[in-house]
């Protein structure tokens, strides 16, 4: 091809779509991502039955295509006599807003420290390097179960709970990005064009650390959706009678000896689901959103 | 001095000088002028104030967030009850001298008395840390035996078929929660096969299904490092110079390669057997085994706070302590890493 014709083709707006090939997509994680956010937001019109309220003569029956199952209860029905997939429905909407929540929390909490840590350096750099470093030392999920304890058990304490608990690692990231970023030629600029250092922060660092903080976050998206399954199912999460899905595996440890499979194997499979869609998702962005992660 | 001096030139057997204490402080003030001195000094005093930061942080909670009176009253309890309850617990004195209480009583050993047990919580502790270290290593053994061979493997064969295959097992084992390992292979060694107990502990049956439901997460871990690191050191010049020397391609990877990978993997295995006896509670409430996590587990239960408390100060000190231990080594090895800081 002559050279004029290739700056021609490379140039031309279709460059940029023919570049990034379908293959490039995690096409599986994205679909299954896609469609628990359907399931989640559609749940009141999806969900065939209350997830709430059971018949207590209908009690675990198994799946439909089990002796003595019936399609009236598609995934069989728990030991309330509640239809299985109603909750399975509402639980999606649980673990995507507490997991979706909680990591916008902790990424904001952790962005915001690791700038301020970065950017003004002493003792604001001190004092947050020492508190990330005494909550790292601690076992995350413990003391997550500690607070949970103390505080009791709600959606929206998990959710504060969650952040708390795991902002350490963006502040970490982030304050080493902007230990580089600080040096750069841009910001010595705007020191020079008198801005303040608050504006310096939100105009020219934040957006510069914002891809990281993303790719951080759609990391930290499945670790905080088994938090909220580990603490629900240890009974410090979302209370009863709520349809959060490591509720559900709790309740299904009734019938587990006596063979009633269905109350363990599907809610489980949601949250693998999930939180492999989440990490392959992850993955996927470490690698185009940010090559200096990919050692992570 | 002179005469020590004179004797070493002169080719004397050297020997110290007499130890009097004139000469042993410059002696002392030069050691802290040491940088590895220097070094293991402000690292130890980093881990104590995340030590006290800690407790601190738990103190402060627990204040906060509620009055611990409230915990151990039935609910409706009288205005006189919960009275009596601060004067006895001193929950009524100022806020720093129960912190100085609360602290003095850490330092004598001393994480106060269950509620639900009425026996001391270290005494309680102490007693269910033996299964938790058990069972730890039994899932250590298992993440090594499974990690390191499968991350050889994948290294060796970067992007064919067994490298897929790892990177299957490492992608389930941190997506799947461990309690839901553990319920899975409860119903189908248990309930189905019946090969296996289902809960407690006592024979190497019990602690099979527990072992892997813990070690399978850490298992992952293991095999990404030792496949990362597999493939540094398969890069490095040493291991080319050994192919050049025309060794068979199993030596190469034996003895050569294998050895310096294990490194990172040894050092992040430590750390996970700490994490492990940390981390194991919802494992161990599966399976009813009677560590620590089941310690934490009933504590929350039975609205034991003192045990809960008790549970999770334990755990941050071990493992402050150990990351100080290793970084110390790594400083002992490394020179550039205590001149560096």
């Amino acid at each position: 091809m002559s050279i004029p014709a290739e700056i021609a083709r490379r140039s031309s707006p279709l460059a940029a779509v023919r570049k990034v090939r379908m293959r490039d997509y995690p096409v599986i994680p994205l679909a299954i991502l896609g469609i628990v956010t359907l399931v989640a937001i559609f749940a009141n019109q999806l969900a065939p039955h209350n997830p709430e309220v059971g018949i207590l003569t209908a009690r675990f029956k198994p799946p439909f295509w089990q002796h003595g199952g019936s399609t009236e209860y598609l995934l069989g029905t728990d030991q309330l006599g509640r239809d299985v997939l109603s909750r399975l429905i509402f639980g999606a909407r649980i673990s995507m807003v507490v997991g979706f929540t909680a990591v916008i929390f902790a990424g904001a909490l952790g962005t915001f420290l690791g700038i301020l840590s970065g950017y003004l350096g002493g003792w604001v750099d001190q004092v947050v390097m020492r508190l990330t470093d005494t909550w790292l030392a601690l076992p995350a999920l413990t003391f997550a179960i500690f607070l949970a304890a103390i505080v009791g058990p709600s959606m929206w304490n998990i959710v504060i709970i969650l952040g708390v608990t795991y902002w350490t690692r963006y502040a970490r990231v982030i304050r080493g990005e902007v230990l580089a970023l600080k040096e750069r030629e841009f910001v010595r600029l705007a020191i020079v064009a008198g801005c303040s250092k608050w504006t310096i922060m939100r105009h020219h660092i934040l957006p510069n650390v914002i891809n990281s903080a993303i790719v951080l976050g759609s990391l930290m998206l499945g670790v905080v959706i088994i938090a909220e399954a580990t603490l629900s199912f240890l009974g410090v999460g979302v209370p009863p009678p709520q349809p959060a899905w490591g509720l559900m595996l709790s309740d299904g440890k009734q019938g587990l000896m006596v063979g009633y499979w269905w109350l363990t194997v599907f809610p489980g499979l949601g949250i693998m689901l999930l939180v492999l869609s989440a990490n392959l998702l992850g993955d996927w962005l470490r690698v185009k959103l940010d090559p200096q992660l990919r050692q992570l | 001095m002179s005469d020590y001096v004179t004797r070493q030139i002169d080719g004397g057997a050297p020997r110290s000088p007499p130890a009097t204490a004139a000469r042993a402080m410059p002696a002392l003030l030069h050691l802290l002028h040491l940088p590895m001195t220097r070094f293991v000094v402000r690292r130890t005093a980093y881990a104590l104030l995340s030590l006290f930061l800690l407790s601190l942080t738990i103190f402060f909670f627990v204040r906060v967030t509620g009055d611990p009176a409230m915990l151990l009253v039935e609910p409706g309890a009288s205005p006189d009850d919960i009275a009596a309850i601060h004067h006895q617990f001193g929950l009524d004195r100022p806020l720093w001298v129960q912190y100085w209480l609360f602290m003095s009583s850490l330092f004598h050993g001393d994480l106060g008395q269950s509620f639900y047990y009425q026996t001391p919580v270290m005494g309680l502790y102490l007693s269910r840390l033996p299964n938790s270290i058990e069972l730890a290593a039994a899932a250590m053994l298992f993440s090594l035996v499974i990690g390191i061979p499968a991350g050889i493997l994948a290294a060796v064969n970067v992007g064919r078929f067994w490298d897929s295959i790892g990177k299957l097992f490492t992608l389930l084992g941190l997506s799947m929660p461990s309690f839901w390992v553990g319920l899975l292979m409860i119903l189908l060694f248990s309930v189905y096969l019946g090969w296996l107990p289902s809960s407690g502990a006592g024979t190497p049956w019990h602690l099979i299904m527990p072992a892997f439901a813990l070690g399978w997460y850490f298992a992952a871990a293991h095999m990404r490092l030792t496949r990362s690191s597999m493939l540094e050191v398969l890069g490095s010049e040493y291991i080319k110079l050994a192919r050049i020397k025309g060794l068979p391609q199993t030596l190469v990877i034996a003895k050569h390669a294998f050895k310096n990978a294990l490194i990172p993997v040894l050092t992040l295995a430590g750390i996970n057997l700490v994490l492990m006896i940390n981390v194991a509670v919802v494992v161990e409430t599966v399976f009813a085994w009677p560590g620590i996590g089941r310690l934490l587990y009933e504590g929350i239960a039975f609205r034991d706070f003192p045990v809960v408390q008790g549970v999770v100060i334990m755990g941050g000190a071990m493992i402050v302590t150990v990351n100080l231990l290793i970084d110390i080594v790594y400083a002992l090895i490394d020179p550039r890493i205590r001149l560096g800081s």
